[in-house]
C-alpha cells in the first residue's frame, strides 16, 4: 500500500509548508485542521477502509451469509473447501464466517476503550502536567497505583462478578487499566508543550489556563498520545483475547477476533490458517486507524503546513 | 491427508509473514546433547503445590517424589495395579475390621534409621492429628479413634489413634471403626507411607531434604526450580533404579518441556500438551506412551437444585448425556489421549478391579434422537437452557466445552440452547463447588488415589461422601455399597460395586465424559520408559543409554 | 532538586500503603484458597477451618491486613502455600525479571529508536511503509506464537541457542526472550520516535545547526534525537511495569521463574502474601522508574526545572 504522506521530507530539503490552503485567513486551530484533513489522501484511504469496517461490525451478515456458532467437529482445523475459502478452526466452525462477525465486539472494544482510556488519561494526564504541584503529585501517585495492578489480578476480580454478555464491561475494565499510560505520555509531552516560548509568551500576555491549554499546549502535545491510542487499539483488541483467554473476557456466544486469535495461537503449529485470518483483520483494523492518527497528527502540526 | 497438507501450506505463509525462513516437517530432533555419562534420567517437573510430606500431598508432582523416596506397606504394580506387599510381610484379618500387619526383617531409612511397627504407626497418628494439618488425614479417617485426634470442630481429645498398637518392633494392629474388606488394598497410597523419627525431630531440616526409605535419595532440592535424586545403594527392595538417578527440573509450562524435549535438554516428559499431540508421531515417532490412567472426568449435575433434581429429570439428564458425541471430541479435540466413557469408573483398573464396559449401557452412546426424545419426555431444559461450566486455568477445559455444547445444541437442533460459563481460577471453582453454588452441570476430574473400584463410587456418589459434589443420594446404591465393603471376598465386593453403579446409569447424577490417558514422550537417550496407573512414569525401571 | 526528589520519595509511603491494600483487598476478593489445596477431593472441614485459621483466613478483613502489615514491618513477608518465604522467592525472582527487562529495554530503545529515526526522516519511503508492515504483524500475532515460533526456529530447528532458560538466567540465555518481550513495545517505541522525528526535523533549532553546517550525523544525534526522546523515555517508564509483571506470556515460554510467573502462580491459588509481597515491590520499582524518567525530563530539555 502507498503510504505517501502530504510530501517526502528530508533535513536538508525541507523548506517549509507547501500544502498550506493560500486562503490562509484566520481561521480558527481546529477548523484549519480539518480543511487540512480532507484533502490529505491518507486520511481519505483511512477513512474509507474504518467506514467498511464499521459497516461489516453493523452488518455482518452483507459479505458472510453463514452461521458463526453453526460448527461441525468433524470438520476441525480442515483447511479451505468450496464455500469455505478461509477453512475450519478446532471447533469446525468456519474461520470465514467468524473473522466477518468478530468485528463487531472487536471492534466495539478496541475503538471504546482507545476512546475511552485516551479521553481519561489525556485530561488527567495533561491537567496534571500543565498545572504541576499537588494536582500532579496526586493524579501521578494514583495512576502508579493502577499501573501495579496485574491485569489477570484485576481481571479476575472484577470482571468474574459480572455476569452480563455485553462487551460493556471489558470496555470499561480496559478503559481503567489503559489511562494510566496515556496519561503518563499526556503529562510529558504537556511539560514539554508548556515551555515553549510561544506558550510562555501567552502567559505573558494574560492568557486564561483554559485558553493556554487548549490553544497552545494541547495542539502541539498531542501527537505521541495519537500515536499511543493508535496502537493500543490494537493491543486493546489482543488484550480481550487475554481475558477471555482466562475465562472473563467476552462470553459465548459473542465471537471476537481476540478469542479467535488466542484459540488459534494454540494450534499454530497444525492449523496456522486459524491465525492468519483474524490476525489480519486485525492488522487492518490498526492499520487503517494508525493512518487516521498520522493523518490528524500531521493537520494539528502547524509546522508541517 | 488434505487437510494436513493445507496446514503446512498455511504453515509456511505464516512463517514468511513473520519474516522467518524454512519450512518443512519439523521432525528433526537434534539427537545429541546425550546425558552426562552416569546414568541420569532429566525428567519435567511441576512446583508441587504443598510441602513434600507424605500425609501432605495430595497432588501428582509432589507424589512422584513420594513415589521414588518412600515404599510403604504395599505397592500396586505398574502394569496390572495389583497391590502387593512390600515392606508388609502379611496383613492379616479375620472379621475385615482388626488387621494384623507383620513387617519384613532388613527395611531401613536411607538416614540408617531401621523401619519399625512405630514408623508406621508414629506417621498415622502424625498424619491424622488436626494440629499438622495434613491434606490427607482423611485417609486415617476409618481407623478407630480417629475422631479424637480429628474431631469436626474444637481441639483434639489424644494425641494419638486407639485404633493403632505396637506389637513389636516389626507387628502392629489395626482396629477400624466400621468392617472394610478392601482396607489393605488401600495402603499403597502415599500417605501410608512410614516415617523416620527425623522427621518428628527435626521438621523443618526434614522438609528441606526429605528422607525415606525408596530406592532414591534426595541429593538437593531447590525449591521453585529443580530436584536431583540419586540411585541408592543400600536399597533392600526388589526394585532397585536401574539408572544412576533422576533429576527433576521445573517448568512453567508443558509446551515448555516438550520443547526442551525436542531439544535434547531433557529425556522425558510425562505430560505431552494437547495442542502437541497432533505432532507427536511427527516428532517422537514411538517414543510416545498413551495409556489408560486411573482418571475420569464427569459434568456433575447439581441434584441440589430443585430444576436438575426433581423426580423426572433423570431422563432429561439422560438425554444431555446421550447427546455428547464423546468419539468425536476425544478424537478432535483430544487426539485419543482421552477415551470415551463407558462407565464411572476407568479401564485401568482391568475387568477384575471391576471396570464395566456395559456400566452406563446406551445412556453413554451418541444418539442425537433418542437424546432430543428423552429431553422432551423429561419436560425439556430448565428454563429452556443449560449452562455448562469448568475452571479454564489448567488443561484444555475450555475446548472441549465449547465441544460438548455445540454437541449438544446441534444435536438438539434448538439454537444456542447449551452455553459455557468459563470460570477464572481452580480456587473459586473449587470453592463454589463446594459451597453447592452450580445451577447446571459442573466438571469433576477425579484420580483414584487406589485402584478399587471403590474408590471410584464411594467417596463420589454415597449419599454425603466427602467428594459428592451433587449431594446425589440412594437408598438402593448407598446399601449396595455398604454390603460391598463387608464382603470378606473381593470378587463378591466388586460385584456388588457393579451392581451398585448400575443404579448410576438409570439416575444420572453425572454425565461420564472420558477417560483421561497417561502421556509421556522421551528422548532416545532413555529405554524401558513406563507410565504406572497414577499417570506417574515408573522411575526406577528407566534405562539410560 | 534535591527538595524535589525527597518529596517525591516521601510520597511513596502513602501509595505503598494504598496499593498493599488494594492488593490485599483484591487478593482476598478472589475468595477462598483453602478449597484448592486438596485438589479434585473435598476438603475436609476440620483439617480446612485449621488451615484457615492459621493463615488468619478466619479474620476480618481489615484485621488480616494489619496483621499482614505488622509481619512486614518485622520483615516477614509470609509464605507461599508451598511453604517457601516469600522473600526467598522475592531474592530469587527479582534479580532474574530485572536482567531480562534490562535485555527488553536495551532492544526496545536500540532497534526502537533506530528504526523509529530511519522512519522519521523517511516518512512516506519504502523504508517507512516496512517498519510500518512490522508493526502491525508485532501487534497483532500474539507474543505466544511469536515466543513459541522463534523458539522453536531458533532452538530446535536450527539448534543455536538453549530454547528454554536455566534457573541461573544469565544474559546471554535472555536475549531471544528479551526480543520476545520487546516485540509490542517496540512498535510503540518505533512509532513514537518516529513521530517525534518528523514533527522535529523542521524546527528552527535543527534548521539553525543545519544552516551552520553542522554534520548531519551530529544534528541528529545532539539536536533532534535528544529533543525527541521524551515521549519515548515516558513510555519506556510507563512500560516497566507490564514488562516485569506482565511477562508471563513470555516467562511460561521460555520457562523463567520470575515475577510475572510467580504473581500468575500465586493469584491462581489465591496465596495473598506472594501477590501482595511482588505487587508492592513492583509499585515501588515503578515510583523509582518514574522518578527517574522525570528528572530525565529536566536532562534532556534544559528548560524544565524542578523546584
Amino acid at each position: 500500500m502507498d503510504l505517501a504522506m502530504t510530501e517526502a521530507e528530508t533535513l536538508q530539503g525541507s523548506t517549509g509548508p507547501t500544502g498550506a490552503g493560500p486562503e490562509a485567513k484566520a481561521r480558527s486551530l481546529w477548523s484549519d485542521a480539518w480543511h487540512q484533513l480532507r484533502r490529505n489522501p491518507v486520511f481519505i484511504v483511512s477513512a474509507l477502509l474504518i467506514v467498511f469496517l464499521v459497516l461489516i461490525a453493523i452488518w455482518p451478515q452483507l459479505i458472510a451469509s453463514g452461521d458463526p456458532l453453526k460448527c461441525d467437529l468433524g470438520k476441525s482445523e480442515q483447511g479451505s473447501a468450496p464455500g469455505h475459502p478461509f477453512g475450519y478452526d478446532t471447533q469446525g466452525c468456519d474461520v470465514y464466517t467468524r473473522t466477518v462477525y468478530g468485528a463487531r465486539a472487536s471492534i466495539t472494544v478496541g475503538v471504546c476503550a482507545t476512546v475511552g482510556a485516551a479521553l481519561l488519561g489525556s485530561v488527567l494526564g495533561g491537567l496534571a502536567g500543565f498545572f504541576g504541584g499537588w494536582w500532579d503529585a496526586l493524579l501521578s501517585r494514583i495512576a502508579d497505583i493502577f499501573f501495579g495492578i496485574p491485569i489477570i489480578l484485576g481481571g479476575l476480580v472484577l470482571l468474574s462478578v459480572v455476569t452480563s454478555s455485553t462487551v460493556w464491561p471489558v470496555v470499561g475494565f480496559i478503559v481503567l487499566l489503559g489511562w494510566p499510560q496515556i496519561s503518563r505520555i499526556a503529562r510529558g509531552s504537556v511539560i514539554t508543550a508548556k515551555q515553549n516560548d510561544y506558550v510562555q509568551a501567552a502567559r505573558a500576555l494574560g492568557a486564561s489556563n483554559t485558553r493556554m491549554l487548549l490553544r497552545h499546549v494541547a495542539p502541539n502535545a498531542v501527537a505521541p498520545v495519537i500515536v499511543v491510542a493508535t496502537i493500543a487499539l490494537g493491543t486493546y483488541i489482543a488484550l480481550e483475547a487475554t481475558l477471555s483467554f482466562l475465562g472473563v473476557g467476552l462470553r459465548p456466544p459473542t465471537v471476537s477476533w481476540g478469542i479467535d486469535i488466542s484459540n488459534a495461537a494454540q494450534s499454530i503449529r497444525n492449523a496456522p490458517h486459524m491465525l492468519l485470518w483474524p490476525a489480519g483483520a486485525l492488522s487492518i483494523t490498526v492499520l487503517a486507524f494508525i493512518m487516521l492518527g498520522d493523518a490528524v497528527r500531521d493537520a494539528l502540526d502547524p509546522k508541517l503546513r | 491427508m488434505r487437510g494436513a497438507t493445507h496446514a503446512k501450506w498455511a504453515a509456511c505463509a505464516v512463517a514468511v509473514a513473520l519474516a522467518a525462513t524454512a519450512c518443512g516437517g519439523g521432525a528433526d530432533t537434534s539427537g545429541g546433547g546425550s546425558g552426562d555419562g552416569s546414568g541420569i534420567v532429566r525428567s519435567s517437573w511441576g512446583d508441587p503445590q504443598n510441602p513434600i510430606e507424605p500425609a501432605n500431598t495430595n497432588e501428582v508432582q509432589g507424589g512422584k517424589v513420594l513415589d521414588m523416596i518412600f515404599r510403604g506397606l504395599v505397592k500396586y504394580d505398574p502394569k496390572t495395579g495389583e497391590a502387593q506387599n512390600t515392606v508388609a510381610e502379611k496383613i492379616d484379618t479375620t472379621d475385615s475390621q482388626n488387621f494384623t500387619v507383620t513387617i519384613k526383617d532388613g527395611w531401613t531409612f536411607s538416614n540408617g534409621e531401621k523401619v519399625t511397627a512405630k514408623s508406621f504407626v508414629d506417621a498415622w497418628n502424625y498424619g491424622a492429628h488436626i494440629d499438622n494439618k495434613q491434606n490427607n488425614s482423611t485417609f486415617f479417617s476409618n481407623i478407630e479413634g480417629y475422631d479424637e485426634v480429628h474431631p469436626e470442630s474444637g481441639a483434639a481429645k489424644a494425641k494419638t489413634m486407639s485404633g493403632l498398637v505396637v506389637k513389636d518392633d516389626k507387628t502392629f494392629t489395626v482396629k477400624l471403626s466400621e468392617k472394610f474388606s478392601l482396607w489393605p488394598q488401600t495402603l499403597g497410597y502415599q500417605a501410608f507411607s512410614p516415617l523416620p523419627q527425623a522427621f518428628f525431630k527435626d521438621h523443618a531440616g526434614w522438609l528441606k531434604k526429605p528422607v525415606g526409605n525408596g530406592p532414591y535419595v534426595i541429593e538437593s532440592y531447590t525449591k521453585g526450580s529443580g530436584m536431583k535424586l540419586r540411585k541408592w545403594d543400600d536399597y533392600k527392595g526388589e526394585d532397585a533404579a536401574k539408572n544412576g538417578g533422576v533429576d527433576l527440573n521445573v517448568y512453567t509450562d508443558n509446551n515448555t518441556a516438550y520443547t526442551d524435549l525436542m531439544a535434547g535438554n531433557i529425556d522425558l516428559v510425562d505430560d505431552v500438551p494437547a495442542k502437541q499431540l497432533k505432532n507427536v508421531k511427527n516428532d517422537l515417532g514411538d517414543r510416545y506412551i498413551n495409556q489408560p490412567a486411573l482418571i475420569i472426568q464427569t459434568l456433575v449435575f447439581p441434584l441440589y437444585d430443585k430444576n436438575w433434581g426433581k423426580d423426572g429429570m433423570e431422563k432429561v439428564r439422560r438425554g444431555l448425556s446421550m447427546a455428547i458425541n464423546r468419539e468425536q471430541i476425544t478424537k478432535q479435540i483430544f487426539q485419543d489421549t482421552r477415551t470415551p466413557a463407558k462407565d464411572w469408573t476407568s479401564p485401568a483398573l482391568g475387568d477384575k478391579g471391576g471396570y464395566d464396559p456395559e456400566g452406563c449401557g446406551d445412556a453413554c452412546k451418541y444418539d442425537p434422537a433418542q437424546a432430543k426424545k428423552l429431553i422432551e419426555e423429561g419436560g425439556g431444559l430448565p428454563g429452556g437452557k443449560v449452562t455448562v461450566t469448568s475452571n479454564v486455568d489448567t488443561g484444555s477445559h475450555r475446548d472441549w466445552m465449547d465441544a460438548v455444547c455445540n454437541s449438544i445444541n446441534n444435536a438438539l437442533g434448538k439454537g444456542a440452547v447449551c452455553t459455557v460459563d468459563p470460570v477464572g481460577t481452580f480456587a473459586d471453582f473449587r470453592s463454589r463447588t463446594a459451597q453447592f453454588k452450580w445451577t447446571g452441570p459442573f466438571r469433576s476430574g477425579w484420580q483414584a488415589d487406589y485402584p478399587l473400584i471403590q474408590n471410584f463410587l464411594q467417596p463420589l456418589y454415597y449419599t454425603g461422601a466427602s467428594s459428592n459434589y451433587g449431594k446425589f443420594t440412594d437408598k438402593k446404591f448407598d446399601d449396595l455399597v455398604d454390603r460391598a465393603n463387608q464382603e470378606s471376598d473381593t470378587a463378591k465386593a466388586v460385584e456388588d460395586f457393579q451392581s451398585a453403579q448400575k443404579l448410576l446409569g438409570d439416575q444420572m447424577p453425572a454425565i461420564p465424559l472420558w477417560y483421561q490417558n497417561g502421556s509421556a514422550g522421551y528422548s532416545e537417550n532413555v529405554g524401558d520408559v513406563a507410565l504406572n496407573q497414577f499417570s506417574v512414569p515408573v522411575y526406577e525401571e528407566i534405562t539410560v543409554n | 532538586m534535591g527538595r524535589y526528589v525527597i518529596r517525591r520519595l516521601l510520597q511513596m509511603i502513602p501509595v505503598f500503603i494504598g496499593s498493599t491494600f488494594l492488593i490485599f483487598f483484591m487478593v482476598y476478593a478472589l475468595g477462598d484458597p483453602v478449597a484448592a489445596l486438596f485438589g479434585d477431593k473435598a476438603p475436609d472441614p476440620a483439617t480446612a477451618a485449621r488451615i484457615r485459621h492459621d493463615l488468619y483466613l478466619d479474620q476480618p478483613l481489615w484485621k488480616q491486613y494489619l496483621h499482614y502489615m505488622g509481619q512486614i514491618f518485622q520483615g516477614d513477608f509470609g509464605t507461599a502455600f508451598n511453604g517457601q518465604k516469600v522473600t526467598e522467592l522475592l531474592a530469587a525472582a527479582y534479580p532474574v525479571t530485572l536482567r531480562l527487562t534490562l535485555v527488553a529495554i536495551v532492544i526496545e530503545l536500540i532497534v526502537g529508536v533506530t528504526l523509529g529515526v530511519v522512519s522519521g526522516l523517511r516518512r512516506g519511503r519504502a523504508v517507512d511503509s516496512s517498519v510500518l508492515i512490522l508493526t502491525l504483524i508485532v501487534i497483532s500475532v500474539p507474543t505466544f506464537v511469536t515466543g513459541y515460533v522463534l523458539q522453536f526456529l531458533f532452538g530446535v530447528k536450527w539448534d543455536v541457542i538453549r530454547p528454554t532458560v536455566s534457573p541461573d538466567a544469565p544474559f546471554g540465555e535472555l536475549i531471544l526472550p528479551g526480543i520476545v518481550l520487546a516485540l509490542v513495545s517496540l512498535a510503540y517505541v518505533t512509532r513514537l520516535t518516529r513521530t517525534s522525528i518528523a514533527e522535529n526535523v523542521r524546527a528552527d533549532y535543527v534548521r539553525t545547526a543545519v544552516a551552520k553546517g553542522l554534520p548531519r550525523r551530529r544534528v541528529i544525534t545532539r539536536h533532534l534525537l535528544r529533543n525527541s526522546l521524551i515521549p519515548v523515555i515516558t513510555f519506556i517508564g510507563t512500560d516497566i511495569g507490564s514488562l516485569m509483571g506482565g511477562a508471563i506470556v513470555t516467562e511460561k515460554i521460555f520457562n523463567i521463574h520470575g515475577v510475572g510467573y510467580q504473581i500468575y502462580q500465586g493469584i491462581l491459588r489465591n496465596n495473598a502474601p506472594t501477590v501482595v509481597g511482588f505487587v508492592t515491590i513492583l509499585v515501588i520499582v515503578f515510583l523509582l522508574a518514574n522518578l527517574l524518567v522525570d528528572l530525565l525530563y529536566a536532562v534532556l530539555d534544559p528548560r524544565i526545572r524542578y523546584a
